[in-house]
């Protein structure tokens, strides 16, 4: 026992340590990537007593824990909210066989999309999915549940589901850790278990089963620790607080809340907890992080008795992470107007470092492009640091929107007409989802130019190990690519001549292209050379 | 007791220990403490900052309310003005003077200085000169934790040499003494 200051993140991975996993499977994406990181470092991670290294993408995280699950074991699965889309044909059929070793799979939300795309509420998941879910509010909590985590995914035989955001992830505070327990043993099911067969026969079963098994996943939220109801002496309203959303609340009630108030963080929500709060007031405000799910279920299309308020009726902004600010107005309570920002103060977008090798890329790419604009050529791009090629000096990019959709946009607008149509792609993205995208590409002998600007890292998220470093070549002209029109260069303004020509030759060329600019981030270079002079 | 400081800056310029170590000298007096930061975006040369809460009861929010943040630690002096609506009424700005161009519309720093000035209490402090003059580039951020020290109230000057001794433990007796004159220049600047 002993009290650590945790991020929300690392005081997961210490939990699923102490837990007694024997693998965690994951995908770097913000703010999740410091669970895995955090166990990578650990004296378990180091002293491989447990599988941490990256997995490709999110779907073999999934599957590669599932697997582990199979043969007894428990198993940890991280990922950032998007990862869990990519996850979901494995998370949403992990739930109709069920597991066998413990199963938690970790999604951090991003409300207010700090680094991401949207904000897209991963509870929704767990609804669809019919796992139980567990949200924790504070450091401590996001501890102890997941050992819960562990134990309630084998007591019911399901995966559960721990949902967290920016905010608590990357926030650091107190956690007192428990005692930690052993690995499970390697304990197969039996040869003629049917569950793990989803054939429509079996499925069907599955099915039936899963869905007779929420009134007891609601018996347990009921009584669960992490549900409290709060009776309070104001009747004028009623508080629901799911995770962080709490802290929020409470930020504004230092002395104690005059109002009842449902503090979830479990589901499925029992509904007896809410039918008790309910009784309290004819107003109930519900305080949620992301889109509302609780208040939609609350609400319903029938107009009631109860007046429900959150961010469907305009009290919380329907978008938009939750504050403390924001909680004290939907409250009515009285609020100074802060200072406003002063006008001098100018916006500090992110940029490529000085010396990235994606710069000299977008360079040389632009050239080019200018020459061909009469063709008005489109580039489609991807997720990782070149992103920023999106926004000035480069401009290159025209789209962005998941990961490997580069390659494959630009061959549907190929597949258009479109003359000129162009991807890039990162290392890291396009072993995570580009290269089922190029083999689509080579079946169609498609007129596109891939260009996979290679830094040997998946940088944004600081500079975890890529997939397949030194065998992008080999990769592609195993989908099918002519040797000829896979071209290998480094990126450096001495060599700029070159590029262009080799862009040039590319984008004339009516076929797939692949140019692969190689060059180590500069980040992590600096890292190595540092950690080489201690 | 309560104590919320907002420590921003420039991605790269060492914020993070500032919070390090003021969040160890809350730990050795035994008190809550929550620490929020943002990642990825910081080797980007993006702005980046952290709440730092320190409290004698618990604390609930990881986010410092607007107008309720007692101090503005700064290592650069536009970004302070950024947190401008977390800044209590009577808080304190305490910021290095240099600015970090890597924009091109970075405003001219005249303006920038002569909008700190309008805050009641304030320090521009100059502490890259401190730090060449005295040949320790890389501890400007803690010249700055000292300058700002007289300021924070419910920590003692000793609890913030004990931090430092504590965080920069495994770099060294070498490191650590460079570090506790850095914070020593830092306060005289102030004092």
């Amino acid at each position: 026992m002993s009290k650590l200051l945790l991020l929300a993140d690392e005081a997961i991975a210490q939990g699923a340590i102490d837990a007694g996993i024997s693998g965690v499977y994951a995908y770097p994406g913000t703010p999740s990537t410091e669970i895995t990181e955090y166990i990578q470092s650990s004296i378990e991670g180091v002293g491989q007593q447990l599988h941490c290294q990256w997995s490709a993408n999110e779907k073999t995280a999934m599957e590669g824990a599932l697997g582990m699950s199979y043969a007894g074991k428990r198993a940890l699965v991280c990922m950032k909210h998007v990862g869990l889309n990519v996850a979901a044909d494995a998370f949403i059929n992990a739930a109709m066989t069920g597991i066998n070793g413990g199963v938690v799979v970790v999604a951090a939300d991003d409300p207010s999309m700090h680094s991401s795309q949207n904000e897209q509420d991963s509870r929704f998941y767990g609804k669809f999915a019919m796992t139980p879910i567990l949200e924790p509010s504070n450091q401590q909590e996001a501890y102890d549940m997941v050992r819960d985590g562990f134990d309630l995914s084998e007591s019911c035989g399901y995966p559960v589901l721990l949902r967290i955001t920016t905010r608590l992830a990357h926030s650091r505070a107190g956690v007192e850790t428990g005692k930690s327990r052993k690995q499970n043993e390697l304990h197969l099911p039996s040869r003629d278990e049917k569950r793990y067969i989803l054939l429509p026969g079996n499925a069907r079963v599955r099915y039936r089963a899963l869905i007779d098994a929420q009134d007891s996943l609601m018996g347990l939220s009921a009584c669960s620790p992490y549900n409290s109801l709060t009776i309070g002496t104001d009747r004028s309203l009623a508080i629901i607080a799911c995770g962080i959303g709490y802290n929020y609340l409470m930020e504004n009630f230092p002395n104690g809340a005059p109002f009842s108030i449902l503090k979830i963080g479990q589901y499925p929500i029992a509904p007896m907890l809410i039918e008790q709060l309910a009784d309290q007031s004819h107003h109930i405000l519900v305080l949620e992080e992301g889109m509302p799910l609780v208040e939609e279920q609350l609400k319903g299309f029938i107009a009631q008795r109860l007046l429900i308020k959150g961010r469907l009726d305009g009290t919380l902004s329907r978008d938009g992470e939750l504050n403390a600010d924001k909680v004290a107005v939907a409250l009515g309570l009285k609020k100074e107007t802060p200072n406003s920002i002063p006008l001098v103060v100018a916006m500090r977008p992110p940029q490529l470092c000085e010396g990235c090798g994606h710069r000299d890329l977008y360079d040389a790419l632009n050239f080019v492009l200018e020459e061909k604009k009469e063709s008005d050529p489109r580039v489609f791009g991807d997720i990782g640091c070149y992103t920023l090629g999106a926004l000035p000096p480069y401009r290159t990019l025209h789209t962005c929107v998941e990961m490997g959709a580069s390659i494959t946009m630009a061959k549907g607008a190929a597949d258009a007409g479109l003359p000129i149509s162009v991807a890039v792609i990162g290392d890291s993205t396009f072993t995570h989802s580009g290269m089922t995208a190029l083999l689509d590409c080579v079946n169609e002998n498609s007129a596109v130019t891939i260009i996979i600007s290679d830094n040997q890292t998946t940088g944004m998220t600081g500079g975890q190990a890529s997939s397949a470093t030194g065998r992008l070549e080999s990769i592609c002209l195993g989908l099918g690519v002519e040797p000829e029109h896979v071209r290998s260069l480094v990126p450096l303004k001495k060599n700029s001549q070159q590029m262009q020509q080799i862009i040039r030759e590319e984008i004339d060329y009516q076929g797939v292209s692949v140019i692969i600019p190689c060059r180590e981030c500069i980040q992590t270079l600096m890292r190595k050379k540092k950690q080489n002079n201690q | 007791m309560k104590l919320d400081i907002i420590l921003c800056g420039v991605g790269g310029q060492g914020i993070l220990s500032i919070a390090a170590i003021l969040g160890e000298a809350a730990l050795e007096r035994g008190l809550y403490m929550k620490q929020s930061e943002v990642h990825g975006m910081s080797q980007r040369g993006g702005d980046v900052q952290s709440h730092l809460r320190i409290s004698d009861q618990p604390i609930y929010s990881d986010l410092i309310p607007e107008s309720q943040a007692d101090m503005i630690i700064s290592l650069e002096p536009m970004e302070a003005l950024r947190y401008l609506p977390y800044l209590s009424q009577n808080g304190w700005i305490v910021t290095s003077s240099t600015p970090f161009i890597n924009i091109p519309n970075y405003p001219p720093i005249e303006d920038i200085h002569q909008r700190i000035a309008q805050i009641a209490h304030h320090h521009i402090v100059e502490i890259e000169r401190v730090a060449r003059e005295n040949q320790m580039v890389k501890a400007a951020n803690i010249i700055l934790l000292g300058a700002a020290s007289g300021y924070i109230k419910g920590i003692s000057y000793q609890e913030l040499e004990n931090g430092i001794s504590t965080i920069f433990a495994r770099k060294g007796e070498a490191v650590i003494a460079m570090n506790l004159k850095a914070l020593a220049l830092g306060r005289a600047l102030t004092e």
